[in-house]
């Protein structure tokens, strides 16, 4: 096994009776990359995601996630690896500072809970019952127990379900952190511009399959994809082409009209349009 | 950005610091005991139910059984192993439960924490409780109703292993019966009837020997009825052994039958225990 690869998957089968929900997923992830797991619901994310966390029994394939098969979780194990789950789970009763202390104490090398509780956002509120959070403060209040152990490898099913958009900026800054420490980090997501923002690669996962991997500039082939140039005619249509060379067409429509080409726009296709396209819209 | 891969993250060189088994288990009991007292609902619960029922009771009977013994002096065994058996069975049977359906076990089982820390710190927390609202019914008792307590050591050493054992064996059917239910809500709809079935039928309520002696014999199947038996041999004259339906206390078969207990609710949890919820996989 490659010592670079911090998760190696082949052949990954799984169902629920006669539902599929993994149908062959081979995947890699390097050590000390941002991967994100695009898809949308019921695509197979959190089922291949929580097979790799040694939360769920796979029906076939190799599986390996920090040189050991997570079918069989042991403590070392664990302690290298760091989970936030889709759902919180509630302490009702405790502090946020009870919490992350407490878990603390599962882990060899545990981090500072008062310097997690800060880093993820949460200072103000480290005295307050988890039950007076607000949605995304009890999210952050998962990151805080997803990173507490140090991970070398963290898992974050959609982490930012809730965040206003500051929120999610910056918790971006905080993964941005994490993976430039040297953490190798796997979420899954439904927003774009986090795969996007984030992700050194971005699989798409449609129908329990990975139809593509790739760097998000890269992801359906978009850089080659020809280029959509329209502009206004004289007779007041739009007129749109699409071109492998739109700066000599730029160029030729310029001469064309003499300087200012009316209502002129250039447009590449976004991560969205070949996403879309990939799951099948 | 063409390359994916980066230096992998950096090993903790320094020595794991983890807890050791006994303080792991203490931090986990010290948690399960704030998050009790902390939750309202179950301290006046748990720990009131049996005053508020021997107030009623030596209210409403306050004669004597014969012999020169007060009612309430029968009772309070009764009251004694129901109040036992609600911190333990009622208490975990309803709250397992919660915690299944909030993510709570699904978090712990992703940390490195060993599973039975979460089954010890549950043991830690029943057996704080039930000393410390054992205590106050006895003293309520002694100080409103002039409950002999008893007056010699052997007494006390039964009084001891009858509560221990009973305890044991209703903490882990509370655990075992936690399976069971499918969600936060129904936790005590599945324990309580089970409970209040076996409070009336086990001589809780009434004088065992008066009850119909097809319900004795039922009673005699399960833990509480013995938990009472062998509590009566305590609280009560020697001479009122002949009146058992088995012509003694039959201390023998007490132990027999809660030790057989302890044996089921270990297999039954060991076999059945789920830590996550059934939509969860």
């Amino acid at each position: 096994m490659d010592d670079q690869l911090a998760i190696s998957v082949r052949g990954l089968r799984k169902a629920y009776g006669d539902n599929v929900a993994v149908a062959g997923v081979d995947l890699d992830v390097h050590r000390g990359e941002v991967f994100a797991l695009l898809g949308p619901n019921g695509a197979g994310k959190t089922t291949t995601v929580e097979i790799l966390e040694g939360y769920r029994q796979r029906d076939a394939g190799e599986v390996s996630v920090l040189g050991s098969d997570p079918a069989h979780p042991d403590p070392h194990w664990r302690s290298r690896v760091g989970i936030v789950l889709q759902g919180t789970g509630e302490f009702d009763e405790l502090t946020v500072t009870e919490v992350v202390r407490h878990f603390s104490g599962f882990y060899p090398d545990a981090d500072d809970p008062v310097k997690v509780i800060e880093r993820v956002g949460l200072a103000g509120k480290a005295a307050a019952r988890t039950h007076t959070l607000s949605g995304g403060q009890k999210r952050r209040l998962d990151v805080a127990l997803g990173i507490i152990g140090r991970p070398e490898l963290l898992f974050l099913d959609e982490p930012t379900t809730g965040f206003d958009p500051e929120a999610r900026r910056e918790f971006w800054e905080l993964i941005r952190d994490l993976a430039a420490a040297g953490t190798t980090i796997v979420l899954t997501t439904h927003y774009l511009d986090e795969a996007e923002s984030l992700a050194d690669r971005v699989g798409v996962i449609a129908g329990g399959r990975l139809v593509e991997v790739a760097p998000p500039n890269r992801l359906g082939n978009r850089q080659d994809a020809l280029t959509t140039v329209s502009w206004r005619t004289p007779e007041g249509k739009f007129e749109t082409t699409e071109s492998a060379t739109p700066t000599a067409l730029v160029a030729e429509l310029a001469a064309r009209y003499g300087g200012e080409i009316p209502g002129l726009t250039v447009t590449r296709p976004t991560l969205e349009d070949v996403y879309l396209k990939m799951i099948g819209h | 950005m063409t390359t994916t891969t980066k230096p992998a993250a950096p090993i903790a060189a320094t020595p794991a610091r983890r807890l050791g088994p006994g303080a792991l288990a203490l931090r986990q009991g010290r948690l399960e005991i704030t998050q009790f007292l902390r939750s309202r609902e179950s301290v006046v619960f748990t720990m009131g139910f049996p005053i508020i029922m021997i107030l009623i009771f030596a209210a409403i009977f306050n004669g004597e059984i014969g012999g020169g013994v007060k009612f309430t002096q029968y009772f309070i065994t009764g009251m004694i192993a129901t109040g036992l058996m609600t911190v333990s069975f009622q208490n975990l049977g309803i709250w397992i439960p919660i915690e299944r359906d909030r993510g709570v076990l699904k978090r712990y089982r992703g940390t490195p924490m060993p599973k039975w820390v979460y089954f010890a710190g549950k043991v830690i927390m029943v057996v704080a409780i039930g000393v410390a609202e054992t205590a106050l019914l006895l003293v309520v008792a002694v100080l409103l109703f002039g409950l002999k307590l008893p007056d010699t050591a052997t007494k006390w050493l039964t009084f001891g292993w009858v509560a221990a054992l009973g305890v044991t064996a209703c903490t882990l059917c509370g655990i075992a019966i936690s399976s069971l239910a499918r969600t936060a809500r129904s936790g005590s709809a599945v324990v309580t009837p089970v409970a209040l079935v076996l409070q009336f039928i086990s001589g809780v309520f009434f004088v065992f020997t008066e009850l119909p002696t097809w319900m004795q014999q039922v009673a005699a199947l399960f833990p509480l009825k013995w938990m009472c038996q062998g509590l009566r041999s305590v609280f009560l004259p020697d001479s009122f052994g002949a009146q058992e339906p088995g012509g003694s206390f039959e201390l023998g078969r007490v132990a027999l039958v809660l030790a057989a207990w302890c044996v089921i609710g270990l297999l039954l949890c060991l076999t059945t225990f789920r830590w996550t919820t059934r939509r969860d996989g």
